[in-house]
């Protein structure tokens, strides 16, 4: 299959929460269907509770790792404010999917700093996206009877809506090469699940 | 063989196995460690693997197996290569017979580092040749290249990946193997492998020569590319090469360039001066994008003066491009649409975003460091004497302990420094309580010879050794303390405890982390006494155990008063509506919260 455009896609939230499985996956179902493939992952000092940016790249030809700025078409955040923060990646047409759990920085009040309200983020990017999914974390939660694999529902909500060259089946077949048998269900649960 | 998806440095793994490698050492290093680790994951026959205790000692094992004929590679990142550096200056003069790869990684930024230096820079000084791969892809076939330099010349060369080749992802084309190579075994030979005066002044004569004939070899070498014509050049290496190339693709199908233009690609050094005089050749113009160091265009220059030719030079030296930090897309777009005279794309616009939370990087829920941290500060505040206390840190997780509310770090500078560090502040001020805190693999990497040099010197510093049986910060690797090979074979485990003992310290107490009273009941028997005193304090780092315990807030108990917060910095606390509560994803129950509570609110509760 010869693909027409590029996908870009950037992945993000914070160190613990799984943007790095979601890249695998999302590089392992595109790489199955002979797409060249490329990206870079946060990996080090800055996964200790820090902000997480996974880019990932498919298309023909893959030149650099990075997506430049304006250029994603896909964004799936895991958390509000780290989709403000990244959202200069997003590109004119861009579909945007975003979890609407705030996770609050460690020892914020310290710095004399207030919690964020996830409000303030999800209502700008209600201004600024127009391709905007806000998914529920207490529904989502609710559905999954659990707060394990929502990072896979995630991209499960992207993948039915069809921005990626790629459809839910093969995500599922690359859970089962890439995650030991006792993830399986939970996560292919997750990547079907109506968010 | 087939494309396989593959991170830069299970690329360079691969690459080296499928050139025959044999032997295979280093030591931890973001952005390095898992190109050893995909070796050892391997488990390939006849390969012979090892986390050794420091880069110095990891790059003589390999000049050893490199000296026996075998195809060696040792593994660092680049601050690693300082501590290597003594090794390799020498080795280069001395040479060797199997090829042999020194791959040190580069950190532009630095993402996770202490420095930006430049590799390439280092193979200059040390006088080696330098590989400077621009994707996975290249890393895997470049690596089978630098072997072939490498014994081609009798000579170590140094390969060098940034953090974008190192941890980005491609698919990459598998070749088959090379042929196999079986070592000969070391050959006595006459003083070859003595370096002497009268051996270095006539290898050093050999080394230069080399050194020509590896330039112009250089120039032919298909990684030293050259296309296009025109009046104006541009010249990259590395990543950014991979930036340029994609910046030149989208300027020229949403502007268009205006001109046709040369395009030189620097991959391996020393410099290919013959290439870059075709590239020269009726130029009026160049642009060099390089991250770290103007090294391309440092060349240039001297070419370009050297041959009186009419070329202006654009780069890091003049101020076009940053002289620090990454390169990315988008600027070197902008830097290119000034060169070739175009309009910059226009950028997208949005409006002011809401102001957003800062989330520098901190020790996680559970971390001994932070009960240890937390035990010896309380132990200060507590001591009768009063006295300014200076804390030195080191390299690891624990460098996090500078953060607030814990605020124990005062000085970090590299591997092994803070005990020597110490020493030296206390002989300025001598009424100064001087801890220094090392975790157990600095401890081994270069921490016990300050240990030595304190006792030696009758200094007077108490020195916290912060053992969680791991490697911790660069992804949980085995070391001599932990009783497991970089093979997760079982080994002999070093006992920090007696080794700490044999060194002659005036005190030595061994603790659990998590027993806050415990420890802090060390610090304070040791406090007022002289000499070197040394605190072990013992707890498993939270990567490698399965969460069983957990505790959860009263509320009912919970005043709200929010100490646990600002005494500990614990991720797992929150506070939400008046009461503080336990994030159960990332808590394990050390009970540290549990100790400071006034209220007694935190409970231990079944997972």
């Amino acid at each position: 299959m010869k693909l027409e455009k590029k996908y870009n896609c950037i992945i993000t939230g914070v160190g613990g929460q799984g943007t790095v499985l979601l890249s695998r996956l999302i590089c392992g179902a595109a790489t199955e269907k002979g797409f060249a493939v490329g990206g870079s992952e946060t990996i080090g000092m800055a996964q200790r509770g820090g902000s997480v940016v996974s880019h990932v790249r498919i298309g023909e030809r893959v030149l650099s790792p990075l997506v430049p700025y304006g250029k994603a078409d896909v964004i799936i955040a895991l958390e509000p404010a780290e989709a403000v923060r990244v959202l200069p990646y997003l590109g004119k047409d861009g579909e945007m999917f975003v979890l609407d759990r705030a996770v609050q920085p460690a020892g914020c009040e310290l710095r004399g700093g207030r919690a964020y309200a996830t409000f303030d983020m999800t209502s700008y990017l209600k201004e600024n996206v127009e391709k905007l999914t806000v998914v529920n974390y207490q529904r989502l939660v609710g559905i999954l009877g659990g707060a394990k694999a929502v990072n896979t529902a995630m991209l499960g909500a992207a993948v039915k809506k069809g921005v990626f060259p790629f459809c839910i089946q093969d995500v599922e077949k690359i859970i089962r090469e890439r995650l030991p048998e006792k993830f399986w269900a939970v996560n292919t649960e997750a990547l079907t699940c109506s968010v | 063989m087939g494309k396989k998806l593959l991170m830069g440095n299970e690329a360079i793994a691969l690459g080296a196995l499928r050139a025959g490698v044999s032997v295979v050492t280093g030591y931890p290093g973001t952005p390095s460690s898992e190109i050893l680790e995909t070796v050892a994951k391997q488990n390939a026959d006849g390969v012979y693997v090892e986390w050794s205790v420091n880069e110095k000692a990891a790059l003589e094992i390999a000049a050893g197996a490199a000296y026996s004929g075998a195809r060696a590679m040792v593994t660092m990142k680049q601050v690693g290569l300082n501590v290597a550096s003594d090794p390799l200056m020498s080795l280069n003069y001395v040479g060797i017979k199997g090829g042999m790869v020194i791959v040190s990684a580069d950190d532009p930024g630095p993402i996770s580092s202490q420095t930006e230096q430049d590799t390439r820079q280092f193979g200059a000084f040390a006088k080696v040749a330098v590989f400077d791969p621009s994707n996975p892809q290249e890393a895997y076939t470049m690596i089978a290249d630098a072997f072939d330099c490498s014994e081609k010349y009798g000579r170590p060369v140094l390969f060098r990946p940034t953090t974008r080749v190192c941890h980005g992802t491609a698919s990459v084309e598998i070749l088959p193997p090379l042929a196999k190579r079986s070592p000969q075994g070391f050959t006595k030979d006459g003083g070859k492998w003595v370096i002497f005066p009268a051996l270095a002044y006539a290898n050093h004569k050999k080394i230069e020569s080399s050194l020509k004939e590896m330039s112009r070899e250089f120039s032919a070498y298909a990684a030293n590319s050259l296309t296009g014509d025109g009046k104006k050049g541009i010249v990259s290496g590395g990543v950014s090469f991979a930036y340029t190339c994609e910046a030149l693709d989208d300027l020229a199908a949403c502007r268009g360039i205006p001109e046709p233009y040369k395009l030189f690609k620097v991959s391996a050094y020393p410099f290919p001066e013959q290439k870059a005089l075709e590239f020269l050749k009726g130029l009026d113009e160049i642009l060099v994008t390089e991250e770290l160091d103007p090294v391309i265009e440092s060349c240039l220059l001297r070419l370009i003066g050297a041959h009186n030719l009419q070329v202006k030079v654009k780069g890091k030296l003049d101020g076009t491009m940053r002289n620090a930090g990454e390169n990315t897309v988008a600027e070197i777009q902008e830097v290119l649409s000034g060169f070739f005279n175009v309009d910059v794309p226009a950028k997208k616009t949005l409006s002011p975003s809401p102001i957003l939370p800062g989330r520098p990087p901190v020790l996680c829920a559970g971390c001994p460091h932070r009960a240890s941290f937390f035990a010896v500060k309380e132990a200060v505040k507590e001591s009768a004497a009063k006295r300014k206390a200076v804390y030195s840190g080191d390299i690891g997780c624990y460098t996090l302990g500078n953060a607030a509310p814990l605020d124990m770090v005062d000085t970090c500078l590299c591997m092994g420094a803070g005990i020597t560090v110490a020493q030296g502040i206390n002989r300025v001020e001598p009424d100064t309580l001087n801890f220094a805190f090392i975790g157990d693999s600095t401890f081994f990497h270069s921490g016990i010879t300050g240990i030595i040099n304190a006792v030696y010197n009758k200094s007077n510093i108490i020195i916290v050794i912060l053992d969680n049986y791991t490697t911790a910060m660069t992804g949980g690797q085995p070391h001599p303390g932990t009783g497991k090979t970089a093979s997760r074979k079982d080994t002999v485990k070093a006992d920090i405890h007696g080794i700490v003992t044999s060194l002659g310290v005036s005190e030595l107490i061994r603790a659990d982390a998590f027993d806050l009273n415990a420890a802090k009941d060390a610090v304070k028997r040791v406090i007022d006494k002289k000499g070197v005193r040394v605190l072990l304090f013992e707890g498993a780092c939270v990567s490698g155990i399965s969460k069983s315990a957990l505790l959860s807030v009263d509320a009912g108990l919970c005043t709200g008063c929010k100490l646990c917060i600002k005494k500990t910095g614990c991720p797992a606390l929150a506070y939400n509506a008046k009461k503080v509560v336990i994030d159960a994803e990332l808590c394990t129950g050390c009970g540290l919260c549990a100790s400071v509570c006034p209220a007694g609110a935190m409970l231990a509760v079944k997972r």
